[in-house]
């Protein structure tokens, strides 16, 4: 019995400092933001000079699978915010199945993302492809930066997603608690940060009229 | 003994729903405006939504409209960065 009482006494008061992991991943977030946003910037100074190239480019995208995709990552931004509140409730089952329910969307998201990706590499539209020749300045910026921002973004995606992975799995071995859930907040803090690229990537890639 | 999470708000489930809902009404609008020829504006009208989207994620899912204002004063300072960016590079491209 006293060497119990012992043992708990000579445990090391651990400081968590919740404030500043948030604070932390905001800042790593503003990164990520002036990354696309330089990416957004090349793509808003060639789209200022070839109007006609983007705009042509534009319609061999699928309008319907950029909403469809849109509407994916917005509801797993709902449903990883909303696993958050599970966990403060308590609700540590329910917290799982949106987690879970989180990484089904990331995932369909990315079959999309190969679906579409496989169709314009099919018609040889991909930097240095043979429909590329035929393609005014305009257009071929236009791809070019297609491929590298939704290509960058899907690198985006798949890291969320193993990030929520990995929380998902830390909630599960009540190694994040009802108490202590800022691990769940930052990745949730990612995925929002993904879902809101994707939110001007779709108007500006997809809808161009 | 750890210390527990001081921020004990929790954002009701009924707020998310009305967010998400929110969000998908603006995703409809943005879509059915890309129709309608309004020309060079219809960029600018798209933009607007989008950043209506982005307050809606920002403010509730990442629950920024609850946080210190230490963090809202971070995430303006990030955005002005960056549109100072924007103006400074159109202010040199729309007079080539």
């Amino acid at each position: 019995m006293n060497q119990q009482l012992e043992a708990v006494v000579d445990q090391p008061h651990i400081h968590r400092d919740d404030t500043g992991s948030k604070m932390g991943m905001w800042l790593f977030l503003f990164t990520e933001l002036l990354l696309f946003g330089g990416l957004f910037l090349l793509y808003a100074g060639y789209r200022f000079l070839y109007p006609d190239g983007f705009k042509a480019a534009a319609l061999e995208l699928n309008s319907f699978i950029g909403a469809v995709n849109t509407i994916i990552l917005i509801t797993s931004s709902f449903s990883v915010a909303m696993s958050i509140t599970a966990l403060q409730k308590n609700q540590k089952k329910l917290a799982v199945y949106l987690l879970v329910f989180t990484l089904v969307c990331g995932l369909g998201f990315l079959v999309n993302k190969y679906f579409e990706w496989s169709v314009k590499i099919q018609h040889g539209i991909y930097p240095k492809g043979p429909a590329m020749d035929n393609f005014s300045s305009g257009e071929v910026m236009y791809f070019g930066l297609y491929y590298v921002m939704t290509g960058l973004h899907g690198l985006h995606v798949i890291v969320g997603m193993i990030f929520i992975a990995i929380v998902l799995g830390m909630v599960i071995r009540d190694k994040i608690t009802s108490t202590n859930f800022q691990k769940l907040e930052n990745a949730g803090l990612y995925w929002h940060l993904v879902d809101i690229i994707w939110i001007f990537l779709f108007p500006l890639f997809y809808l161009v009229h | 003994m750890s210390e527990h999470n001081t921020e004990s708000h929790s954002i009701s489930y009924g707020t998310y729903v009305m967010v998400w809902l929110g969000l998908l009404a603006l995703t409809a609008i943005t879509v059915s405006v890309s129709g309608f020829e309004f020309g060079a504006i219809t960029v600018i009208i798209a933009l607007l939504i989008a950043v209506a989207k982005s307050l809606l994620v920002g403010n509730y899912f990442m629950h920024l409209k609850f946080e210190k204002a230490i963090f809202k004063i971070f995430i303006a300072v990030c955005i002005v960065t960056f549109l100072i960016m924007i103006v400074l590079t159109f202010s040199d491209l729309s007079f080539r």
